[in-house]
């Protein structure tokens, strides 16, 4: 009775986890990873795994790495299964990104700007090489340093804004939506909006963003400004009634302007889109910035033609967690289901043979 | 379990959960949105489920998990497990000691009572999903019990294969009112959902949506009436308890078309089979 002696499934479990955490620390002779070279030395991982499982914190985060044997989707998984134990002790002003001490700070539509153009420790001119003086792990050469930026950093959406050739930002002191908290209903706001797109799985917004410059969706983007730095957060704590810094994070901010917008009542202005993301996330900030524009056409008047322009596709998609779940659920036991749709099919095809064999004309004499 | 509290989730949280349960008893088979936590458990695992069982869950609560009619399926053992865990309540595989039983894709073939709750995880809550994908629209076909559209898929079915073909996940309606998904169980369970005397509660939890059918309450699987529903089964007898009337598994035993035909509820057959002369 092999086949039916199913028991043990407990036992299974447990050999599975044990022979998962050997798998995990691999072979026993290699120095094991500490989580603390993970943050330092993986930070664009740890820094998509905090924006994926929305919660800044690098440690956890390379934990969370180091757990999931740099299984990103899986890291940024168990951050969130344990940001949903936390109490939520209060909730932070706004952050005021123009006040971000930069390390990186590019516009693609001004040749310069008040503050400068800031390259930073990018990638973006690198040459693809390999480098095999990385496997000597011979010692890194300081950085040389500049001096700090003096005097105001403004956001380009400022500097465009006093003209009036770019919309504003809008106002609102509504309590924002929050997601994590309420379910999403349709149609989103732009809040509920930007709060999933920021933790939307980066691949997803990478092809959405994409496709809408392929075609399907397009908003004519320009990068406006793609900076990144840290960036106090402050609460008011409500004994004290004034603000204080509780600590800084790390941030990529993309301001998208985008193909103009006007009618007979509203002169034509620039549009936006608008991406923000923990860590140094240049990809991840743009791709946001042009699904949030894309995301927007209905709110400007604009044919929903595309994907990108769906919110309903797009943020009921966009959710790796929730993506890799039932993506990969389908390897539970359905065979009750698949019972069922057997049982169907044998009793199609024998009506089916039924049905053919009453038709036949008949046997001649 | 330390650090966590009683089966995991936060009493404000269990709080949002039973107030979204007293919602859908009160219109059966309509969803309510609520807002799905994140569990320790991936999604399509039963995270509907496992909310609702955990708020309605005590501490003299005897729990019962069966994955396709089964208790000792690996993700069964595991939700199992956790409660246990975070939980520490009495578990048990006998369908008539449980107070409280989870369940994917079946509803056990014991005849459940008014002492019983029955909770179904639900990977897709909406029945109308495959016809009208943009749930702004369903949420107004819901609104007006258009169902149309629903009756035309099953027509175009007789029309094709002679018969409806849906196997499993079939559409019912619930109180007369509201089209419900009855979960991915097979066909042949539907009937048992028609004025169950357990109250049937339903946790999606992706989906975030919950919902409910009363005790007593109508539950009709859609049909014609020259075309009435028909709960099937493998035409076979269980070989280990020679139950006729179960629902089966089939069970390959070579490569040659060998097949042996057993009770998916395993607490069905095994005290079937102790009850035995
Ligand atoms: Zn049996």
């Amino acid at each position: 009775m092999a086949y039916v002696a199913v028991k043990g499934g407990e036992r299974a479990i447990d050999a599975a986890h044990a022979w998962l955490a050997a798998a995990r620390r691999g072979d026993g002779a290699i120095v094991e990873l500490q989580t603390a070279q993970i943050r330092e030395q993986l930070g664009r991982a740890v820094d998509r795994v905090m924006a994926e499982g929305s919660l800044y914190d690098p440690e956890l985060a390379a934990l969370a790495i180091k757990q999931s044997q740099g299984d990103l989707i899986e890291a940024g998984f168990l951050l969130r299964a344990f940001r949903t134990t936390l109490p939520r002790l209060a909730a932070t002003l706004p952050l005021d990104t123009a006040t971000m001490r930069l390390t990186r700070r590019i516009s693609a539509i001004f040749k310069d700007l008040p503050g400068g153009q800031v390259l930073g420790p990018t990638y973006d001119y690198t040459h693809r090489l390999l480098d095999f003086a990385l496997l000597e792990n011979a010692p890194v050469a300081p950085a040389p340093q500049a001096e700090a930026i003096a005097g105001p950093t403004p956001r380009v959406a400022d500097i465009l804004g006093h003209e009036g050739l770019l919309e504003a930002d809008a106002r609102s002191e509504d309590e924002p939506f929050d997601l994590t908290r309420a379910p999403l209903a349709f149609p989103a706001g732009r809040d509920a909006r930007l709060q999933g797109l920021a933790r939307g799985d980066e691949g997803f917004l990478l092809g959405l963003g994409y496709s809408t410059q392929r075609g399907y969706g397009n908003n004519h983007p320009f990068v406006g400004e793609l900076r990144a730095g840290e960036v106090d957060v402050e609460i008011v704590p409500a004994e004290l009634g004034f603000a204080v810094c509780i600590g800084t994070v790390t941030l990529t901010e993309c301001q998208m302007v985008n193909q103009f917008a006007g009618s007979k009542t509203e002169p034509a202005q620039f549009t936006r889109g608008y991406g923000l993301a923990f860590g140094h996330a240049d990809r991840r900030a743009m791709a946001m910035a042009l699904v949030d524009r894309a995301l927007r056409a209905e709110e400007l008047g604009e044919a929903r033609t595309a994907p990108a322009q769906d919110p309903q596709f797009v943020l009921s998609t966009c959710d790796n967690v929730e993506a890799t779940g039932f993506v990969e659920h389908l390897k539970l036991p359905h065979y009750v289901d698949f019972q069922s749709e057997l049982e169907t099919i044998r009793r199609l095809r024998a009506t089916a043979e039924r049905t053919q064999a009453a038709s036949l004309p008949e046997a001649a004499p | 379990m330390k650090g966590y509290n009683f089966a995991y989730l936060d009493e404000q949280t269990k709080r949002m959960l039973r107030r979204t349960l007293l919602k859908a008893v009160a219109i059966p088979g309509h969803q309510i949105p609520f807002g799905a936590r994140e569990m320790p458990l991936p999604y399509g695992w039963g995270t509907g489920g496992i909310q609702v069982t955990a708020a309605v869950l005590g501490r003299a609560d005897t729990l019962k998990v069966i994955d396709q009619g089964a208790d000792d399926t690996t993700n069964a053992v595991s939700i199992r497990r956790f409660f246990a865990r975070t939980a520490g309540v009495a578990t048990t595989t006998r369908t008539a000691s449980a107070t409280i039983i989870q369940t994917r894709h079946r509803i056990p073939e014991t005849t459940l009572t008014e002492a019983q709750i029955i909770v179904y995880q639900v990977p897709q809550p909406e029945p109308l999903y495959q016809l009208e994908p943009s749930r702004t629209e369903t949420r107004r076909m819901h609104a007006l019990a258009d169902y149309g559209a629903m009756h035309v898929r099953l027509y175009e079915q007789v029309a094709r294969y002679g018969q409806i073909a849906i196997s499993y996940d079939y559409p019912v309606m619930v109180n007369g009112r509201h089209l419900m998904a009855p979960s991915p169980i097979p066909a042949f369970d539907n009937p048992k959902m028609h004025r169950m005397r357990a109250l049937q509660l339903f946790g999606a939890g992706r989906e975030k949506r919950i919902y409910a059918v009363p005790p007593y309450t109508a539950v009709v699987s859609l049909d014609f009436e020259d075309h009435p529903f028909r709960a099937s089964r493998a035409a076979h007898v269980c070989a280990l308890c020679g139950d006729r009337a179960s629902y089966l598994d089939e069970v390959v035993t070579d490569d040659r078309g060998g097949r042996m035909f057993i009770c998916s509820d395993t607490d069905h057959c095994a005290s079937r089979r102790e009850s035995a002369p």
